[in-house]
């Protein structure tokens, strides 16, 4: 099996597990307890704070732990937006229109609460610019949500000068980081966020726990209460295990960071050179900065899900887009923001480099792909529409 | 002083059983089943293939259908989720909660939040032995009742209410029923389509699978009764839309096996900790002047809760170091507050706050309940002789 969907979910690293061992057996105290068990337990939660915040750059009493990104994402705007409603100020939120849908999704729901909901609109490589921000900001603004790199194109936004925006209108800037640890170097300070968050099981730990960083300033309304955890912040008793891996997950992605960068970047250039002189195939973004790890194209006149399909049935998985929208049959909404024909949003596919993967595996993904296309009816691949095969 | 700590406290939380672990270690190496249970792709189906699969075998367990269980990260957020939920969800109908004074603090917390957002929470307090009777929430419930949230172990003390009876007067009314079962799930047999539950949170660490998850059962709507509940957080539209987020597959196994594991077990299990219970129990009141807080008989197998005349709580505890214990809830403890749980049941509070809870467990063994016993006394005889307090009992 030749694995290409890291941006999806990443397998847990052998140090990672072995780092959790201890913590689904002989140490299994409540970090609350407050015997010797107990602060052992307690000693754990608080180095893998620590080394949480030294990935996002931040001191550890920035670091919420929740029960994973979407919750940490749901944490921030909920939290921000119905604390604001709870004080009976109503406004604007603007999110980007391409955000994961961990952060469109609690948007579009603070619409219930009388909140106005502003999808912002992204340049051709899927960015909201600074101009565009500058415009629909207004005083009345609670929260602007812009994510560091999408999840389907890889493409960086300029967070740090969207953050200045927002800062000098007194709004609270969030970004969805989940993308960026361990494939670019991350500073939540020097972006000058006042929330981020981020997930484990993107950088090599495990699923269920992520965090939110926070600058400590903003005031949340909590989304699970009860017990008084992570200040009060986030109730629940603590996954310790979930929490120890994730602490070392993101030290050993923050130490490899950079010689990742150079690998990944390698095997992304080469199938985009090879793709680039396939006929009717397009790269999306190509001339955008981008992760490293990320390439995202579409083939003229197939069906992105066929190809999926029949890539996983030679046994190279891949994704069509957001693991989050496999069973839509939409096409990708980051495409389709960023101005993509639907004929070809359609015939989009991700592949999102990691650990493990080697030039083979692009030879192989290469082959299957013209094997494919060669199994189709001829014309179909100069773009003559939708193909029922 | 002893050097092997005995360990006392399985209501805070259990060990991973080394079968749950090893489930588990497979969906955490590069080799196995490591894939988005999202992802189409056929490593993502394996992945899918295995949540259902603990899904059915919890389904199976708890007597209900796979879907109406829902994966949370823990009892908290399934508290959460279920009365933030359900009341925020039908608030058109209503804006009235039960609860009780003596639930945990996810379930009273939760409800605190409520009271903030316009809801109005009638406290229920038991009885002396920490009941609370069907007629006192028939006497509770308004006409814009949505909600009755209960413990259905209460986790300091081990009383067991009645579900059943308390779920007619409620299903009689039309409000929906929140059952806590964090204590009790996994040591109580549950029969959850025939009990007249609408909810029920449960906690993997507390029945020897891992922290980090936990389950909503979610009764399936009936004609005219429609139970709408607002989620949590949204994204993805996970678990029927109820609690999104990518699913922590190996916790997920992990739970399923813990709990089937507590079921295969429970018949031979249960009597040893009644057994235990028992031990312990008399051991303790042995000492004299030492009282046990709650329901002698309806209790779960596993919790022994006394307060201790004449004796100040902390300098005992402190004694007692060599034995993992709690002085009541450990999501209290960072407070230093007596129970406030013991003070609902009428305890004044220098017997709420010289009250102890021993919780046993799988790997409890008859020696280490003697000791605990023996330890006990020796300290409470030590203490009400080194600095004798008067006897409030």
């Amino acid at each position: 099996m030749i694995y290409l969907d890291h941006n999806a979910t990443t397998p847990t690293r052998p140090e990672v597990r072995e780092a959790m061992l201890p913590y689904l057996g002989e140490e299994f105290g409540n970090p609350s307890s407050i015997y010797e068990r107990g602060r052992l337990a307690r000693n754990a939660l608080d180095e893998a704070r620590g080394r949480v915040a030294q990935l996002a750059g931040v001191h550890p009493s920035q670091v919420i732990f929740t029960g994973g990104g979407t919750e940490a994402g749901n944490l921030a705007l909920r939290g921000v937006v119905l604390r604001a409603v709870a004080e009976g100020r109503l406004g604007r939120v603007l999110v980007g229109a391409t955000e994961h849908s961990a952060v469109l999704e609690p948007a579009e729901d603070l619409a219930a609460f009388g909140i106005e909901v502003v999808k912002l609109p992204v340049d051709a490589a899927g960015r909201v610019t600074p101009e565009t921000l500058e415009n629909e900001i207004s005083a009345d603004t609670i929260l602007v949500s812009v994510m560091a790199a999408n999840n389907e194109t890889g493409v960086l936004n300029d967070t740090s000068a969207l953050a200045a925006i927002a800062r000098e209108h007194g709004v609270t800037f969030h970004t969805d980081a989940v993308q960026v640890p361990g494939k670019l170097p991350l500073d939540f300070t020097a972006i000058g966020a006042n929330l981020m968050n981020l997930s484990a099981h993107k950088l090599g730990g495990p699923k269920g726990v992520g965090a939110l960083v926070t600058d400590n300033a903003v005031d949340l309304l909590p989304l699970v209460t009860g017990g008084g955890q992570e200040g009060g912040r986030r109730a629940g008793t603590e996954n310790l295990p979930g929490i120890v891996g994730f602490g070392v997950a993101a030290e050993i992605a923050m130490q490899e960071q950079a010689e990742h960068a150079v690998a990944m970047r390698e095997l992304r250039d080469e199938l985009e050179r090879r793709l680039a002189s396939r006929p009717a195939t397009s790269l999306f973004a190509a001339d955008a900065e981008r992760l490293p790890n990320t390439l995202f194209f579409g083939l003229e006149g197939m069906d992105g899900e066929t190809v999926q399909m029949g890539l996983d049935r030679q046994g190279i998985a891949v994704s069509t887009g957001s693991a989050c929208h496999s069973e839509s049959t939409e096409p990708s909404h980051v495409l389709t923001a960023m101005g993509i024909p639907e004929a070809l949003a359609r015939g989009a596919i991700r592949v999102s480099f990691g650990r493990g993967n080697n030039m083979q595996d692009i030879d192989a993904l290469l082959n299957a792909l013209d094997s494919l296309a060669s199994a189709l009816p001829t014309g179909a691949m100069q773009g003559g529409g939708p193909v029922g095969w | 002083m002893h050097d092997h700590m005995v360990y006392m406290d399985y209501a805070a939380t259990t060990p991973v059983d080394p079968r749950v672990a090893e489930a588990m270690f497979t969906y955490l190496t590069p080799s196995g089943i490591f894939a988005n249970p999202a992802s189409s792709h056929a490593m993502g189906r394996a992945a899918r293939e295995s949540v259902e699969t603990a899904r059915a075998e919890i389904a199976a367990v708890l007597g209900c259908a796979a879907e109406c269980i829902v994966f949370t990260s823990g009892a908290t957020e399934s508290d959460n989720l279920a009365i933030k939920g359900v009341a925020r969800g039908m608030r058109k109908r209503g804006q009235h909660i039960i609860s009780e004074k003596t639930g945990h603090k996810a379930v009273v917390d939760a409800c605190k939040a409520l009271e903030k957002e316009g809801f109005e929470v009638t406290w229920l307090t038991p009885d002396e032995q920490g009941v609370i009777s069907p007629q006192q929430v028939r006497d509770a419930l308004r006409e814009d009742t949505t909600l009755v949230s209960l413990l259905h172990a209460n986790n300091e003390t081990g009383v067991v209410q009645d579900i059943a009876a308390i779920g007619e007067v409620v299903r009689d009314h039309g409000a929906a029923f929140h059952v806590d079962a964090a204590q009790s799930t996994g040591k109580l047999p549950l029969e959850l389509e025939a009990l007249p539950v609408d909810l029920l949170s449960a906690s993997g660490h507390k029945f020897y699978g891992p922290k980090g998850i936990g389950l909503l059962y979610r009764r399936k709507p009936e004609p005219g009764r429609r139970i709408r509940i607002e989620p949590l957080q949204h994204g993805g539209g996970h678990e029927l839309g109820l609690r999104s987020g990518t699913l922590a597959t190996h916790q997920i196994v992990g739970i399923g096996r813990a709990l089937a594991i507590a079921a295969e077990e429970m018949e031979e299990e249960v009597p040893r900790l009644v057994a235990l219970r028992e031990r312990l129990t008399n051991g303790l009141l042995a000492v004299g002047d030492v009282l046990l807080n709650g329901h002698p008989e309806s209790r779960l197998p596993t919790i022994v809760n006394v307060s201790v005349a004449g004796v100040e709580g902390e300098s005992l505890q402190l004694a007692l170091r060599d034995i993992a214990l709690s002085t009541g809830s450990a999501c209290n403890s960072a407070s230093g507050e007596s129970s406030f749980v013991l003070r609902a049941l009428g305890r004044d509070d220098a017997l709420a706050g010289s009250s102890f809870r021993f919780s046993i467990g799988r790997w409890t063994s008859e020696g280490e309940i003697d000791l605990v016993v023996e330890r006990f006394a020796e300290e409470v005889r030590r203490l009400r002789e080194l600095a004798p307090a008067p006897l409030t009992a």
